[in-house]
């Protein structure tokens, strides 16, 4: 192996490690397939509640969603999109903002919406299902 | 960049002749975006449904309005769209589908089958809810 201009610096730790410049390894990839897996599993079972309790009246609609079988499945709908989500963005950012500060902020806006939407997903289904 | 090491660059897009399998990619990155700026929908349904009834009855209205059908649609096709072509992701992970043959055949399924299911999907919930 020959030291090509500009990877010199790099220590052989770093190059055993193969973290690479996104200073993480095969754990993203592994990440995005797995919940990508969840993501079908779960949709092609939520798909057909959502549809069947969308439109209806209010009470009929909390009765469906309410179902502890129907709130874990969309809890666990909510939980793998929104990780899926992330780290695709994380993605799409580190692609397109060249600029180390604004990737940064992107970064982190990115980890914030995720987690916000999430939470707010989560939390009204389970005030949904515990009859709030 | 100040300090960072001086890697050959790859071509970027307007080098390459548009090819089926290029689009795609690129509509699979488009639609997952489009995807992630959709899940408040699902959300903001989920929150008004457990808020009171007249934020679901509001939300109602406009997911049942003319412009929020169309954005449902637009939303479903990109979630079909998304999902199939994690579906060739998931085959092309295995090693196969790489060749010329699988991967344009790949290609017009992934679109064909995305808008041959959105309609299917929309026909279904139109005879189901009327």
């Amino acid at each position: 192996m020959s030291a090509t201009p500009g990877s010199s610096m790099r220590t052989p730790r770093r190059r055993v490690a193969g973290l690479g410049s996104a200073r993480s390894g095969t754990g993203h990839f592994w990440l995005q397939r797995v919940t990508a897996l969840a993501n079908l599993l779960l949709i092609l079972i939520a798909l057909p509640i959502v549809i069947w309790a969308a439109g209806q009246e209010q009470a009929q609609t909390l009765a469906i969603l309410g179902h502890p079988l129907v709130a874990i499945v969309l809890l666990l709908l909510i939980f793998s999109v929104c990780f899926h989500m992330r780290i695709g963005m994380q993605v799409v950012i580190e692609d397109y903002v060249p600029a180390e500060g604004m990737k940064v902020l992107a970064l982190i806006a990115n980890t914030f919406f995720t987690i916000a939407v999430g939470s707010a997903g989560a939390f009204a289904v389970l005030k949904i299902s515990f009859g709030g | 960049m100040a300090g960072a090491a001086e890697r050959p660059l790859s071509p970027h897009l307007q080098i390459y002749r548009p090819m089926l399998t290029m689009m795609m990619s690129i509509v699979h990155r488009i639609t997952g975006v489009a995807l992630y700026l959709g899940t408040p929908l699902l959300v903001a349904w989920l929150l008004a449904a457990a808020s009171s009834e007249r934020a679901f009855t509001f939300v109602n209205g406009i997911y049942g309005s003319w412009i929020g059908l169309l954005l449902l649609v637009g939303y479903s096709w990109a979630l079909i769209h998304h999902a199939l072509g994690g579906i060739r992701h998931f085959v092309w992970d295995t090693g196969a589908g790489f060749g010329p043959g699988p991967r344009e055949l790949f290609a017009k399924l992934t679109i064909g089958g995305s808008i041959a299911l959105t309609a299917v999907l929309w026909i279904v919930i139109w005879l189901v809810k009327g």
